[in-house]
């Protein structure tokens, strides 16, 4: 199975197509893949919360949106979540590289790792864990769910979901 | 002129265009001057009016207008490169750059000193950047949303804020009546 191809497929099959992007090495082939295709629009970001905004303003207008970040964007974007995004009650499938879990070769990555689902856990948004390949298999439920209930909804993803870190 | 004062002056270009516009007083004066459902009034998240807009615009045809603020541009910097490279036609961005973070007390910005939103707008790769007085605001206004270019517009005026009162109204309401409006 192509993860990236699978993700993106399933991306377009729920009517997303406004993907902005922060990047992460373990993201870099979905990211390739979603700039690649044509029924995506794909539009990088210089850092998260501004990634929130686009995405915002993109599902006003009538778009369906995701964004593609790492999980130490979390401690970048908790005020963007709570006052735009939840305050407005708004939809964002959030697929998050879950550095600094099992498989992590930077340890300074496990810093944010720790407080990742605590902080997702405090701020009551959805979360997801994907740790076997074959967890993308739940993706197209995931998205189908976060736009039923208008949420932002995380999917975290850890290095042994995408086969390893590098040379790991 | 103050931006209360220009907002009262452009309100008639404004009524009939989308609007995003800047968390804190300008949107209290806008709601306060000519409250519109086109009006996106952002209640929370200091700096991201011009990524709202941008996304706004990239999804559908209409003209959208941001009203944005000095502080409110260089708290999120990296707004003007994404701008530089991917705004379409019908995004104007309109800073209103009174050099001064008017909402928290009047504290002076960078602008007030050696920082030129224009250039740096320029040198992020916005290629239409007009810069005028405040009296000047509103036919620089419709020439922008006349010549189809992605626009950033940055209006230098007085420090100062009108009393207006807070917004009550909830923001799913704005939210669900805004986007009534750019469907309609």
């Amino acid at each position: 199975m192509n993860i990236d191809k699978r993700i993106a497929d399933d991306l377009a099959a729920n009517g997303v197509s406004f993907v902005t992007t922060v990047p992460c090495k373990q993201l870099a082939g979905v990211i390739e893949e979603i700039d690649q295709r044509d029924d995506i629009f794909h539009i990088p970001s210089n850092k998260e919360d501004e990634g929130m905004g686009l995405c915002a303003g993109a599902w006003m207008g009538g778009k369906r949106p995701a964004i593609i970040m790492q999980n130490t964007a979390i401690g970048v974007t908790i005020n963007t979540l709570a006052t735009l995004i939840q305050y407005y009650r708004m939809p964002l499938p959030m697929l998050i590289s879950y550095r600094g879990e099992l498989r992590e070769p930077v340890a300074c990555q496990v810093e944010m790792a720790v407080h990742t689902k605590a902080l997702l856990a405090q701020l009551n948004i959805p979360t997801y864990h994907f740790h076997w390949q074959k967890d993308v298999e739940e993706l197209d439920n995931i998205l189908k769910y976060t736009f039923m209930c208008n949420k932002p909804v995380a999917i975290l993803t850890d290095a042994n979901f995408w086969g390893g870190y590098g040379d790991q | 002129m103050i931006r209360s004062e220009i907002l009262k002056e452009i309100a008639p270009i404004l009524r009939t265009q989308l609007v995003v516009c800047n968390i804190g007083i300008p949107s209290q004066e806008l709601h306060a001057i000519d409250d519109q459902p086109s009006n996106f009034y952002m209640l929370g998240t200091m700096g991201l009016a011009s990524s709202i807009g941008l996304g706004l615009a990239l999804a559908q045809p209409k003209p959208v207008i941001v009203i944005d603020g000095d502080g409110s541009i260089l708290t999120n910097l990296g707004t003007l490169p994404t701008i530089g490279n991917n705004a379409p036609g019908n995004y104007i961005l309109m800073i209103i750059d009174n050099g001064s973070y008017g909402s928290t007390g009047d504290q002076p910005t960078y602008t007030s000193q050696r920082t030129d939103l224009a250039a740096m707008a320029r040198a992020a790769g916005c290629t239409r950047v007009v810069e005028v007085q405040d009296k000047d605001t509103g036919p620089a206004l419709e020439e922008a949303l006349a010549s189809g270019e992605a626009t950033v517009l940055v209006v230098k005026c007085d420090s100062g804020n009108a009393k207006m009162p807070v917004i009550t109204m909830d923001p799913v309401v704005i939210r669900d009546r805004f986007m009534k409006a750019v469907a309609g």
